[in-house]
């Protein structure tokens, strides 16, 4: 029997040798992408997802090359559940930042064992898509933000081979490209444009980080080696007149209690109000702190008012401590007017420091270092006054044999003294320390503040960069009369410290190496560190009220919603239109074909035989020919001619001799016979 | 195959076309495919991850993914626009076979168009791409189930190039058409016997056994007819043997001999029979009601009773 059709058929089999089979440059197209885009996540995911994520991805290679599925559909199932109870037990959950990427990342593998269609695949570049976004909580940095552009080229790259059967590697990725340049305009407009909202939708939960930089608990003892962080604390940019180094200190904690082992405050004191007199023309900075999980924010001098921080109420301290309600967890930028010389009082009347307060001040451990307690004895017994005792202290510090290092010797039981009269060698933290012990020990009110000192200016940009290694501590004594003075002992030691910082105070066989060392590098830094603070200002702090600033700045109509409205929607209108005219289909020029079968269609239309529209040249030369039959042959010679010219296989030839025919084409036709029927 | 009904707009039903039919943007419908919905509202996911964990390069590159859609769409547009269509004649084929419509495509840009495709209820060709100011022909390849003259009726051209998040398309309805002649029959059932100038009742196919030759294979040769070491031999095609020495004389094939009583069983019977006495090389006439044809041998004469007996009882 014959099987009708089949013959019909089958040359439609035979041209589809398995379309989905062996079909390994499709798979690859997926590969590429998802691998990149995996790859910043693999640093962070349990091992066990990025193995079986490459196992998945060789499995679903060698499935694409043998056409065959490698896994039966209940064991994918099965698979899939294992990968969910696998991220429940390691994070916990299968949603939110960490849980829902990983059991995504996991899930993306397993999908490529079977992606079949364009449907499949396109899915899965969805999931990249995801991915690639959420790359972006665990950082910003313009190095992640330019290597996920060039993953999302290979995504939407990706997109566009699913569109078609073997795609060519360059033009799809020039499309790719230009797509997203087309892009950019637009995504920019909406970027500044959208507006942005002052707190988060929902309650987050709080990212467990370590904290880094200064802490609120000091123990000078236990510190063998200070390692010099290049992690920056904070940048700083003055707008206005720059205080030298000597007096950029930039507050922080301010320790009170002392327990002959570690210095802390707890509690923070509260019972008295801030009495403060700003001297002389206020300093105005505008300073971005980089999240450390802390709770405290550096400030220098006295501010005229506190800035306001959105969605974490702050409150300044007795102590002129300001802090924060919240944790500081992402980048922070404040402006403060502040006095770089004010007077720091906590007045009960006759002068002195609230009797709570003093008694704080004057706190010592019962006990312990009992040859620092005698020499601070003898100095109250000799000096005139309390500041005649800041100076005998000082002046100990400067002409005995102190030195300042950052490997000190480990301290004993009773460090002061071990500090004192033994070692001699320490940082910041030694001095101050043993400074206010030996300012209590002898009746002067005095507490340890810590914070950053110093800085190092960026030229290019004109701020400051202020880096973990520039924390400090130092010293504030309670003098009748001027209230709280700073005092910093390590200045007594090493004047280079405070002057220069850190490396300068060094001893020359303690040099930090590093990138640091090489001069010729620095230039090249801090070009980086400009870049770098710009980003963060302009892009990572883009929010809420840097946007209305920098519309009000456009216009004062923009800093309203109804012209943020309008502004996007005409941005937005004009951008797509420029693009629409840009991308339009040029029809190309005609072709010399063309041209010549347009001249003849004229010489027709003189005869009153004009050619429609969308009239076919075949349709017009049957027409034609119907009017003027004399002429038929040549009218269907010079069709024929210009349809191979135009379609066919045409080449110079053809060209030419439709040339001549045209150029004589109604041959003697006036003459002969003028009164051709119109 | 529902799911491949056209999305067209009900109201706006397009006339029957013939000529050329240029695709300006006013022919042109554009609405994101269901791969679209879905990559919107992941977007929209993203956009509410921003907002509520305020990280600006969420912001950025959602709106960013947002607009590469949007230009995907301009670029989806882009590619259908300024096309210039005409429908080619199409092949006859059997009841039961596929009809392979062809649309000829004429890109005059200097634009290269890429996976353009033809879309019908009743199935969808392939996509090609077009080169700049190239031409292809589009192929929409429908199962044809009855015979007569069929019109496909509406069709779509369609692309979804590049990003396939939006599906453009323009709806046609060409006076195209395709003749579908009635399934043979698919039993061989011999040859009615001859005509008048032979009365002996004779019964078989008068068919010789001597070879005669090859030609090559129709729908509707019987299968041991079929020179299969030929075919294999000779590439593509199938081969037919043809054998002669019969006795040089004509047949009859009427409507009121064949064995079945419907009509559409007879017309698949004499189709089967013009196809046999053709492959015998024999000379036959056709009668049907009202329509006779005279006795003769040929390509043109089997397209001729062909033709009658798809359109038997058609008006067209």
């Amino acid at each position: 029997m014959v099987k009708l059709g089949s013959a019909g058929m089958l040359p439609g089999v035979l041209a589809r040798p398995g379309r989905f089979g062996k079909d390994v440059g499709a798979t690859l197209w997926l590969l590429g992408p998802m691998l990149l885009v995996l790859a910043p996540h693999a640093l962070r995911l349990p091992m066990w997802i990025s193995l079986s994520w490459l196992a998945f991805a060789l499995l679903g290679l060698v499935a694409a090359r043998t056409g065959r599925q490698p896994v039966g559909r209940h064991l994918k199932t099965l698979l899939a559940l294992a990968g969910v109870a696998g991220v429940l037990l390691q994070y916990g959950t299968v949603i939110g930042p960490s849980g829902g990427v990983a059991l995504l990342a996991f899930l993306s593998g397993a999908k490529l064992l079977e992606t079949n269609g364009t449907r499949d695949r396109l899915g899965l570049l969805f999931i990249g898509c995801f991915l690639l976004v959420a790359q972006f909580l665990e950082g910003q940095s313009l190095f992640t933000a330019a290597y996920m552009t060039g993953a999302a080229l290979t995504l939407v790259a990706g997109m566009i081979a699913t569109q078609r059967p073997a795609p060519p590697w360059r033009p799809t990725f020039a499309l790719a490209a230009r797509l997203m340049a087309q892009a950019l305009p637009l995504a920019l407009l909406v970027f500044l444009l959208f507006p942005r909202l002052g707190g988060p939708l929902w309650h987050l939960p709080q990212p467990v980080a370590t904290h880094s930089g200064l802490s609120e608990r000091m123990s000078p003892g236990d510190i063998s080696v200070l390692i010099l962080s290049d992690e920056l604390a904070f940048r700083a940019e003055f707008d206005g007149p720059v205080p030298p180094a000597p007096q950029r200190y930039w507050r922080g904690p301010v320790l009170w209690d002392y327990d002959g082992h570690t210095w802390h405050t707890d509690p923070a004191p509260r019972a008295d109000r801030l009495e403060a007199t700003g001297l002389g023309q206020p300093l105005r900075y505008n300073l971005t702190l980089e999240p450390n999980q802390q709770r405290w924010l550096p400030l220098l001098g006295l501010p005229t008012h506190l800035p306001e921080l959105p969605g974490n109420p702050t409150r300044l301290g007795v102590d002129l401590q300001w802090q924060a309600r919240e944790p500081i967890t992402r980048r922070l930028r404040y402006e403060v007017e502040a006095y770089a010389e004010y007077r720091l009082e906590n007045r009960s009347g006759d002068g002195s420091p609230t009797p709570a307060l003093r008694e704080r001040a004057l706190a010592l451990p019962m006990g312990g270092n009992p040859r620092s307690r005698e020499i601070a004895r003898a100095w109250r017994e000799t000096a005139a006054n309390d500041a005649a005792i800041v100076a005998l202290a000082l002046t100990l510090f400067r002409t005995q044999a102190f030195f300042y290092t950052l490997t000190p010797p480990r301290l004993g039981a009773w460090a002061v003294d071990d500090f004192l009269f033994e070692s001699r060698r320490g940082f910041c933290e030694h001095y101050a320390s043993t400074f206010v012990f030996l300012m209590r020990a002898a009746g002067v009110p005095a507490r340890v503040v810590t914070g950053y000192q110093g800085g190092e200016l960026n030229p290019l940009g004109n701020y400051f960069i202020v880096r973990g290694r520039d924390a400090h501590a130092w010293a504030e004594v309670w003098l009748d009369g001027q209230g709280w003075v700073r005092v910093d002992p390590t200045g007594a030691v090493a004047p280079s410290r405070v002057e220069r910082g850190v490396e300068a105070a060094l001893p020359p066989g303690e040099q930090p190496g590093g990138e640091f060392a090489a001069a010729w590098l620095r230039p090249l830094h801090l070009g980086w560190d400009l870049v770098n603070n710009r980003w963060n200002l302009w892009v990572l702090g883009y929010n809420q009220e840097r946007q209305h600033q920098f519309l009000a700045r456009l216009s004062p109509l923009m800093a309203r919603w109804q012209g943020m409205a309008w502004a996007l929607g005409l941005g937005a209108t004009v951008l797509l239109l420029v693009v629409c005219v840009a991308i339009l289909p040029r029809t190309a020029r005609h072709d010399p074909a063309s041209r010549e079968y347009l001249r003849f269609c004229r010489t027709l239309a003189h005869r009153g035989i004009a050619r429609g529209a969308a009239e076919a040249p075949e349709d017009y030369a049957r027409r034609a020919t119907g009017w003027l039959p004399d002429l038929g042959r040549d009218i269907q010679y010079i069709t024929r001619l210009y349809l191979t010219c135009r379609y066919g296989p045409g080449g110079e030839d053809d060209l030419s001799a439709l040339r001549r025919a045209i150029t004589g084409f109604p041959p003697r036709l006036r003459r002969r016979n003028p009164t051709q029927p119109l | 195959m529902a799911s491949a009904a056209l999305p067209y707009l009900p109201w706006r039903k397009p006339a029957t076309e013939s000529g050329p039919i240029r695709l300006g943007s006013r022919r042109l419908y554009i609405l994101p495919t269901r791969a679209g919905l879905v990559f919107s509202l992941l977007l929209l996911g993203l956009l509410v991850g921003a907002i509520n964990y305020g990280v600006s390069l969420i912001y950025f590159f959602t709106f960013w993914l947002a607009a590469i859609t949007v230009m995907g769409m301009l670029h989806t547009q882009r590619n259908l626009s300024g096309l210039l269509l005409q429908g080619c004649p199409t092949v006859p084929v059997f009841a039961g076979e596929s009809a392979c419509f062809r649309l000829r495509v004429a890109n005059s840009s200097r634009l290269p168009r890429q996976s353009i495709g033809l879309r019908h209820v009743n199935g969808q060709g392939q996509t090609r791409d077009i080169s700049a100011g190239g031409e292809i022909l589009l192929e929409l390849p429908l199962p044809q189930v009855d015979r007569g003259w069929k019109t496909p009726g509406r069709f779509a051209i369609y692309s979804e190039f590049p990003l396939g998040l939006f599906r453009c398309w323009s709806v046609l309805d060409l006076d195209w058409g395709v003749l579908v002649y009635p399934r043979p029959a698919a039993d061989a059932l011999p040859l009615p016997a001859t005509g008048a100038d032979d009365d002996s009742g004779a019964t078989s196919v008068n068919e010789g056994t001597e070879f005669a030759g090859l030609r090559g294979y129709q729908p509707g040769d019987p299968p041991r007819r079929i020179a299969w070491k030929a075919s294999a031999r000779g590439g593509e095609t199938l081969l037919t043997k043809q054998f002669a020495g019969g006795v040089a004389r004509h047949i009859d094939l009427n409507w009121g001999r064949t064995p079945e009583r419907d009509p559409e069983g007879r017309l698949s019977r004499l189709t089967r029979w013009v196809l046999d006495a053709h492959a015998c090389g024999l000379c036959y006439g056709l009668e049907l009601p009202g329509r006779k044809l005279p006795p003769r041998v040929g390509e043109a004469h089997l397209r001729q009773c062909l033709e009658a007996l798809a359109r038997y009882g058609q008006t067209r």
